[in-house]
C-alpha cells in the first residue's frame, strides 16, 4: 500500500499548515443518542406495540426463569453427586439419583432456551415491523406542511435506526430479566449453602460495581467519540465519491488527501483509546475472580478439612464464582441500551403524534365519476401560516372541459390554488368546489380519482416504465398504457429503451432526461383518466427538442378534461382558453388572451418584455410592471 | 483484476456465490494479503500472537489449580494429612490461583487490545488508500459505478477486512492453543475422561461453523430484502406529492406490505436458524458433561481418580465452551474477510485510466491556443458508439466560441476532453501545439477550467465553496469572483453571508444560484481555457446577460468555450458550432449561421417562436 500513499502535498505549506478554507466533509450534527434511563410515557407507548405479542412476552419471560433456574441447579446436582455419591465406595443410587436429575436439568435447560430466543427473537421482529407500518402509514395520512419541512433522510432514520434500537431494547430487557434472576439466585444459593463463605465471597460484588460506576462515563466518552470520528471519516469518503467530479476538475486531490488524513488519524486515535477503555475491565475482572476463588480456597478449604463443610460445596462455590460477573457486565451494557431506546422512542413518539389535519368527515360522500367537471374558487383565503395569507379572497370558477391558465410571479399564490383544489391543505375561509361539491364533503380517495395532477418535478419510481405508467391503477391494460404513451409522444424513446416497456427505470428514472420523465408523467395521468386535470408546467431548462414534444402532448392531456394549469411557458398561456392573473395572493384580472392585451395591466406589461417564459423575468422588472399597472 | 468484479447490480448476490465458495482459491489469496499488511506492524503483530499464547497458558492452569485445591481441602495432597500442612498447601494453591487468574486477566487484554490495535490500523491504512484511489480514478469509471457500491467497498468491506486479525486469525490461534495443550493435559490424565470431556467440541464446532455460514448467506438475502422496503419508504416520501395527487396511499400501503412481510419472514426464519443451532450446541455440552459426571462419578467411587481430578475436567469444560461456540463466528469472520478484501482490493487494483506520462513536464502557456486535430472519441462503456467523429477546430486567446446542438449529439463530451476527464480515442488534442496527454494532469487541470452542467456544492461555507479550487485565496479575491458571477449580492443578503453553510446539510440554494456559484468558482482560478457545460441553463437571461459583460472584461486572456442548448447563451460568441451526431455540420457567426437558413436557423426558429412546428413543418 505504501507506494499508493505517496501524493504531493504542494497544496500544504512546507511548514504543516492546511489550507484555511480547505474542509472535507461536514461535521453532521448529531442526534441526541442517549436519553433518560426510564421514561414512563415512552415506555406507555411502546408497550401498545408489544401488548399485542404480550401472552409470547409472558411465556418467554417465564421460559427465561426457568433457563436460569437450570442454571443454578446444575452445580448444585454436581455437588450433590460429589457428597453422597462420590467417596470411594459411595452410595450408587445417589449418583445415579444426581445423574437423572442432570439428565432432566439439561432436557428443561433444552426446552427453556429454545422456547425462550424463538419467543424473544420473533416477538422482537414482529414488533420492529409492526412499528415501522405503523409510522409508514401514519405519514400517508399527516399534512403536507410537515412532510414539506421534514427532511426525507430524517424520517428514513426514524423508519430504521429507531426503529431498530427499539428491537434491540425489546430483546435485551428480556434477556436482563434472565441476568438479573442469575445474580440474585446466586447470591441466594451461596448464603443458603454457607451463610458465611457466600458472604466472603460476594464481597467482590460490590467492588466490581463501584468500578464500573467510575469506569462508565468516562469509558462511554470514548466510545462516543470513536463512534463520531468515524461518522465524520466515512463522511468524507461519501462527498469524496459524490463530488468527484468537482474535486478533479478543481485539482484538488492533494489537499484533500492531507485533510482526510487528518480525519483518519484522528478516528485511528479515538479507536485506540476506546479499545484500551475496553480491554482495561478485562484483568479487573479476572483479578476479582482471581480473589473471590482465593477466599473460597482458603476459607472454605480450611473448613472442608475441619469437616465443617462438605468438599460438594466449595466445589458448587468454584462453580458459581466463574459465573457470576457476567450479568453485571451484561446488566451495565443494558443500561446504555435503555438510554439509546429512550431517545429513540422519543422520536418515534413524535412522529406518531404529528396530528392528521385532513380526514374525511364521517357522513363524507364519494364524489362520482358523471359529475360535470367543474372547478370553483369562492372567497377562498388560506396561509401556511395563518397570519400570512397567501391567497386572499380568491373567487374563481373553470367550467366543465375549460382551459384555465394560471399565470403570476413567484409567490402569487398559484401553487396553493392547485393543493387546495385536491384538499392537500384546509381553507381558511371560504370553500373550493369540485363538481358542485365543497371539497369537505367528499372522501379524499374519490375526490382524488377524479382529479389528476402533473406535477412541476416529474417523479417516477423505481420499476418498469409501464409500471409507472399506470403507477396505482393497476388495472389498467398494457394496451392503454402504450395507448396513452402514444397520445403524449413518450412511445418512441421508450422503444428505443433496451426493454422497451418493460425497461427498469433507475432510482427517481435517472437514465432518462427531464424532459422524457416529464412525458411519462403526462402518460402517467392519462391513464387516470379523471375528468379534471391540474398541471404545473416545469420551469426547469428542457432542450428545445423535447419542449416541441411536450407542448404537442399537453393539448392530447387537456382534451375533453377541465384543465388547470400553472403556466410558465407564453405558448401555453396563449393557448388557454382563459388566464388568470395572481399577484400577491390576489385575482388581478382574467380573460383571454386579446382581452388581457387590450386591458394593458400587468399581463400584457409581461407579455410584451418578450421573454419565452414569464420566469425568465428578473423579479425587479416584474415589480417595475406591476407597479405601473397598477396605476 | 477488472472493473467488472465490483460493477453491476449483482453485487449481493455475487457476494453470496463467494460465501459458498468460501474463497479456497482466490480467497486465500486475499487472507495472505490482509496477513501480510498486518506483518507490516511487527511489533504489534508479535505482542498479539505472543500475549495470545501466553493467556491460553494461564486459562489451562486455572482448572489444574482448582482441582488440586479441592484435593488439597480432602487432605489428598502431596504432604500428607497433617492439617498444618494441608493449610499451607491451600495458601500457596490459593495464592497461586490469585496470580494465574491476574496473569491471564493482563495477557488477555494485551491479546485483545493489540489485535484491535492492528486491525485498527490496517484499517486506517485501506481508508486512506480507498479514499486516493476513489479520488483518482477517472471518470469514465465513476460513470459505470453507482455511488452507492462505491460506499459500501469503502465503508463495509473495509470493515470486513479490518475485523479479520482481531476476529479471525487471533481468535483461531487462541483457539487451538487451548483445544491443542488442554487436550494433551486431559488425555495425559485420563483417557476415557478426557475423550468424553472433549467429545461435544466436533460437534459444536461443526454446527456453530455450518450454520454461521448458513446465517450469512441468508442475511445477505435479508439485506437486499430490506433495501428493497427502504426504497420503496424512500420513493413514497420523496415522492409524496404525487401519492397524494393520485390519491394512492392504499396502493402505496401495499407495496410497503409485501417488502416488509418478505422481509419479515425471511428475519423469522433467520431466528429459527439460529435458534436450533444455540440451543443443540448448548444441550451438546451439558450431555457431554452429564457422561465425565456418570464415567467420572463411577471412577471417582473406584478411587480411580480423586473428586479434585473430576472438578479441574469439568471446569476446563466450561473454559472451552464459548471459544468453540464462536467458532462459527470464525469461520464467518474468514468468509467475510475474503470476500470483502475481494472487492475492496479489486478497487485498490483498479488501472487509472486517465493518468500521466511517465515523467510529463508541467504545462507553460506562451499564447494558448486550442486545437482539436481530426478528434474521435467513444465511451469505454459503448467503444462501438462513436459520439465524436474526426472533429477539428481552433480557438485561439481572447476567442469564445459556442457550440450547440440537439440532445445527445456530443457537445458536452467536447468540453469533457479538454480537461482530459477522458481521452480521445482518436486524433489529438493541443495547447500551444503540445499534446495534452504530454503534460501533467495537474498543470493542465489548473490551467483548463469546466464550469460542471451539475454543480457540486461541499457542505460548507460559501466562501469555503468559492475558493474551492484555491483554498488559500483572500477574501477580497472571494468576493470579486462572487461579484462578476452575480452572486455577491444575493450572498450579502444571507444571515451569515460568506460564512453561510450551503449544500447537503446547509442551505440549499437554487438550481441558478447554484450555477452562478460554480462559475465563480471557476473565474476564482483565472483558467487559460474556460468551459462553460451547459451551465447557465438555470440562470435568467438577465443575470446571465450581466455576468458576459463582467466575464467579457477578462475574456482577453483566455479561450472561452460555451456549450449550451439556450441559444440566448452563445449568440455572441466569436463562432458558433453547430454539432450532429459528433461532427461539426454548420459553423460561423450567429449572422452567418442565420443566413445559411439551415440547422441553426431552425433551432433559433424554435426557440425565439416557441409553439410554430418549425422543426416538423
Amino acid at each position: 500500500m505504501a507506494e499508493e500513499l505517496e501524493t504531493e502535498r504542494a497544496d500544504v505549506r512546507d511548514d504543516g499548515r492546511r489550507p484555511p478554507r480547505a474542509v472535507v466533509g461536514s461535521h453532521r450534527i448529531e442526534e441526541e443518542i442517549f436519553g433518560k434511563v426510564f421514561d414512563k410515557n415512552i415506555v406507555k407507548r411502546i408497550w401498545a406495540f408489544v401488548r399485542p405479542y404480550r401472552a409470547k412476552v409472558a411465556l418467554a419471560v417465564v421460559a427465561v426463569l426457568v433457563f436460569t433456574a437450570m442454571q443454578l441447579a446444575i452445580p448444585l446436582i454436581i455437588r450433590y453427586a460429589i457428597d453422597h455419591g462420590m467417596q470411594p465406595g459411595g452410595d450408587r443410587s445417589a449418583l445415579l439419583a444426581a445423574l437423572i436429575a442432570f439428565g432432566v436439568a439439561i432436557i428443561i435447560n433444552y426446552g427453556a432456551s429454545y422456547a425462550q430466543e424463538t419467543l424473544v427473537g420473533n416477538v422482537a421482529e414482529d414488533v420492529l415491523f409492526d412499528i415501522r407500518r405503523a409510522m409508514f402509514s401514519h405519514l400517508q395520512r399527516v399534512s403536507l406542511s410537515f412532510m414539506d419541512k421534514t427532511e426525507v433522510g430524517r424520517l428514513m432514520s426514524r423508519l430504521q435506526g429507531d426503529v431498530n434500537s427499539m428491537q434491540e431494547f425489546l430483546e435485551t430487557s428480556v434477556l436482563s430479566v434472565g441476568d438479573i434472576t442469575l445474580l440474585l439466585g446466586i447470591v441466594v444459593v451461596m448464603l443458603y449453602l454457607d451463610f458465611g463463605l457466600g458472604l466472603l465471597t460476594l464481597s467482590a460484588l460490590p467492588v466490581l460495581f463501584i468500578v464500573r460506576i467510575f469506569w462508565l462515563p468516562r469509558a462511554r466518552k470514548s466510545f462516543m467519540a470513536a463512534h463520531e470520528t468515524n461518522s465524520v471519516a466515512s463522511g468524507a469518503l461519501a462527498e469524496a465519491i459524490h463530488g468527484v467530479r468537482a474535486v478533479q476538475g478543481m485539482d484538488r486531490q492533494s489537499v484533500n488527501f492531507t485533510l482526510f488524513d487528518d480525519k483518519a488519524s484522528a478516528n485511528l486515535r479515538t479507536h485506540l483509546t476506546a479499545a484500551r477503555f475496553a480491554q482495561v475491565m478485562v484483568p479487573i475482572v479476572d483479578s476479582l475472580t482471581g480473589v473471590a476463588m482465593a477466599l473460597v480456597i482458603v476459607v472454605g478449604g480450611a473448613r472442608v478439612l475441619g469437616q465443617a463443610l462438605d468438599v460438594g460445596v466449595m466445589v458448587a462455590f468454584l462453580f458459581y464464582i466463574q459465573r457470576f460477573f457476567d450479568p453485571i457486565r451484561s446488566l451495565t451494557l443494558q443500561y446504555s441500551v435503555m438510554q439509546r431506546a429512550m431517545a429513540s422512542g422519543q422520536r418515534l413518539t413524535d412522529v406518531l403524534d404529528v396530528r392528521v389535519d385532513i380526514q374525511d368527515k364521517p357522513d363524507a360522500r364519494a364524489l362520482s365519476a358523471d359529475m360535470d367537471g367543474s372547478v370553483e374558487f369562492r372567497d377562498v383565503v388560506f396561509g401556511y401560516n395563518p397570519k400570512h395569507p397567501v391567497l386572499k379572497n380568491v373567487s374563481f370558477k373553470v367550467n366543465p372541459g375549460e382551459t384555465v391558465a394560471l399565470v403570476g410571479p413567484t409567490g402569487s399564490g398559484k401553487s396553493s390554488c392547485m393543493s387546495l383544489i385536491h384538499r392537500f391543505y384546509e381553507v381558511q375561509q371560504g370553500a373550493v368546489l369540485v363538481g358542485g361539491h365543497d371539497v369537505r364533503d367528499l372522501t379524499q380517495d374519490s375526490l382524488g380519482r377524479q382529479i389528476a395532477m402533473v406535477l412541476q418535478e416529474p417523479f417516477l419510481f423505481t420499476g418498469t416504465v409501464l409500471e409507472n405508467i399506470r403507477y396505482h391503477r393497476t388495472e389498467a391494460t398494457r394496451e392503454q398504457a402504450i395507448e396513452a404513451a402514444k397520445a403524449v409522444g413518450a412511445h418512441d424513446f421508450i422503444m428505443r429503451m433496451p426493454d422497451g416497456y418493460d425497461s427498469i427505470l433507475g432510482q427517481r428514472g435517472g437514465n432518462l432526461s427531464l424532459g422524457q420523465r416529464q412525458l411519462i408523467s403526462f402518460a402517467r395521468a392519462l391513464v387516470a383518466d379523471a375528468k379534471i386535470l391540474v398541471l404545473d408546467e416545469a420551469t426547469a431548462n428542457i432542450d428545445s427538442y423535447t419542449e416541441m414534444l411536450i407542448q404537442k402532448a399537453l393539448v392530447k392531456l387537456l382534451e375533453g378534461r377541465t384543465g388547470l394549469v400553472i403556466a410558465h411557458r407564453l405558448a401555453t398561456i396563449r393557448e388557454a382558453d382563459r388566464i388568470i392573473v395572481l399577484q400577491n395572493g390576489e385575482l388581478i384580472e382574467s380573460g383571454n388572451h386579446a382581452e388581457l392585451m387590450r386591458n394593458g395591466k400587468l399581463y400584457s406589461r409581461l407579455y410584451n418584455l418578450n421573454y419565452a417564459s414569464f420566469d425568465d423575468i428578473p423579479e425587479q422588472i416584474i415589480e417595475q410592471a406591476a407597479a405601473e399597472g397598477a396605476t | 483484476m477488472t472493473t467488472d468484479t465490483v460493477t453491476g447490480d449483482g453485487k449481493l448476490s455475487a457476494s453470496r456465490a463467494h460465501v459458498r465458495a468460501a474463497g479456497w482459491g482466490k480467497g486465500l489469496s486475499i487472507l495472505t494479503r490482509i496477513t501480510v499488511m498486518a506483518l507490516r506492524h511487527p511489533w504489534q503483530t508479535g505482542l498479539a500472537i505472543g500475549a495470545t499464547f501466553i493467556a491460553s497458558g494461564f486459562q489451562l492452569m486455572i482448572p489444574l489449580l482448582l482441582g488440586r485445591a479441592i484435593d488439597e481441602a480432602q487432605g489428598i495432597g502431596a504432604g500428607g494429612s497433617a492439617a498444618s500442612v494441608a493449610q499451607d498447601a491451600l495458601l500457596v494453591t490459593a495464592l497461586l490461583l490469585l496470580a494465574v487468574s491476574v496473569l491471564r486477566g493482563f495477557f488477555t487484554m494485551v491479546q485483545n487490545y493489540y489485535s484491535e490495535a492492528v486491525g485498527h490500523h490496517i484499517g486506517y491504512e485501506l481508508r486512506l488508500a480507498c479514499y486516493e484511489k476513489i479520488q483518482r480514478l477517472s471518470f469514465s469509471f465513476h460513470d459505470s459505478m453507482h455511488s452507492g457500491d462505491l460506499i459500501t467497498i469503502g465503508l463495509l468491506d473495509l470493515e470486513g477486512v479490518r475485523m479479520y486479525f482481531s476476529t479471525a486469525l487471533v481468535r483461531m490461534i487462541f483457539l487451538s492453543v487451548l483445544i491443542g495443550i488442554g487436550a494433551y493435559l486431559l488425555l495425559s490424565t485420563d483417557v476415557v475422561l478426557g475423550l468424553l470431556a472433549l467429545s461435544f467440541v466436533p460437534f459444536v464446532g461443526w454446527r456453530s461453523s455450518v450454520t454461521q455460514l448458513k446465517l450469512r448467506a441468508t442475511w445477505l438475502d435479508l439485506q437486499e430484502r430490506l433495501a428493497v422496503l427502504t426504497r420503496v419508504m424512500e420513493e413514497n416520501l420523496g415522492g409524496i406529492r404525487v401519492v397524494r395527487a393520485f390519491s394512492a396511499q392504499d396502493h402505496e400501503m401495499s407495496k410497503f406490505e409485501t417488502a416488509s412481510r418478505s422481509a419479515l419472514s425471511l428475519a423469522h426464519q433467520r431466528v429459527g436458524i439460529r435458534v436450533a443451532n444455540t440451543s443443540a450446541m448448548t444441550f451438546s455440552f451439558f450431555g457431554a458433561m452429564g457422561l465425565v459426571l456418570w464415567v467420572g462419578g463411577t471412577k471417582v467411587m473406584a478411587g480411580e481418580i480423586t473428586v479434585g481430578t473430576l472438578a479441574s475436567f469439568l471446569t476446563f469444560m466450561t473454559i472451552l465452551q464459548m471459544p468453540v461456540r464462536q467458532l462459527g463466528l470464525m469461520v464467518n469472520a474468514f468468509a467475510r474477510a475474503s470476500t470483502c478484501g475481494a472487492r475492496l482490493f479489486g478497487l485498490l487494483d483498479l488501472d487509472i485510466a486517465v493518468k500521466d506520462a511517465p515523467q510529463a513536464p508541467d504545462l507553460t502557456l506562451r499564447d494558448g491556443t486550442l486545437r482539436f486535430e481530426n478528434v474521435g472519441f467513444s465511451y469505454p462503456a459503448a467503444p462501438d458508439n462513436a459520439v465524436l467523429t474526426d472533429l477539428s477546430f481552433e480557438v485561439r486567446r481572447g476567442e469564445t466560441i459556442g457550440i450547440v446542438g440537439p440532445p445527445g449529439s456530443g457537445k458536452s463530451t467536447i468540453a469533457h476532453l479538454i480537461p482530459r476527464f477522458y481521452d480521445t480515442t482518436a486524433g489529438r488534442i493541443t495547447l500551444d501545439g503540445k499534446d495534452i496527454r504530454d503534460v501533467t494532469l495537474r498543470s493542465l487541470r489548473r490551467a483548463v477550467v469546466v464550469v460542471q452542467q451539475d454543480s457540486f456544492l461541499f457542505t460548507t461555507t460559501i466562501e469555503n465553496n468559492i475558493a474551492y479550487g484555491d483554498p488559500w485565496a483572500k477574501e477580497t479575491q472571494i468576493a470579486r469572483a462572487s461579484e462578476s458571477a452575480q452572486l455577491h449580492n444575493y450572498v450579502l443578503g444571507l444571515p451569515a453571508s460568506y460564512g453561510t453553510v450551503v449544500g447537503e446539510r446547509g442551505v440549499s440554494l437554487s438550481g441558478g444560484q447554484k450555477q452562478r456559484l460554480s462559475i465563480a468558482r471557476a473565474v476564482m482560478l483565472k483558467p487559460a481555457v474556460m468551459v462553460f457545460d451547459d451551465s447557465t441553463a438555470a440562470i435568467d437571461a438577465a443575470t446571465e446577460q450581466r455576468i458576459r459583460s463582467a466575464m467579457r472584461l477578462n475574456a482577453g486572456e483566455r479561450v472561452t468555450i460555451i456549450v449550451a442548448h439556450r441559444l440566448g447563451s452563445l449568440m455572441h460568441a466569436d463562432r458558433i458550432l453547430f454539432v450532429e451526431e459528433g461532427r461539426i455540420v454548420e459553423q460561423g457567426t450567429h449572422a452567418e449561421l442565420l443566413a445559411r437558413n439551415g440547422r441553426y436557423r431552425a433551432l433559433y426558429d424554435l426557440q425565439i417562436r416557441p409553439g410554430d412546428d418549425a422543426l416538423t413543418g
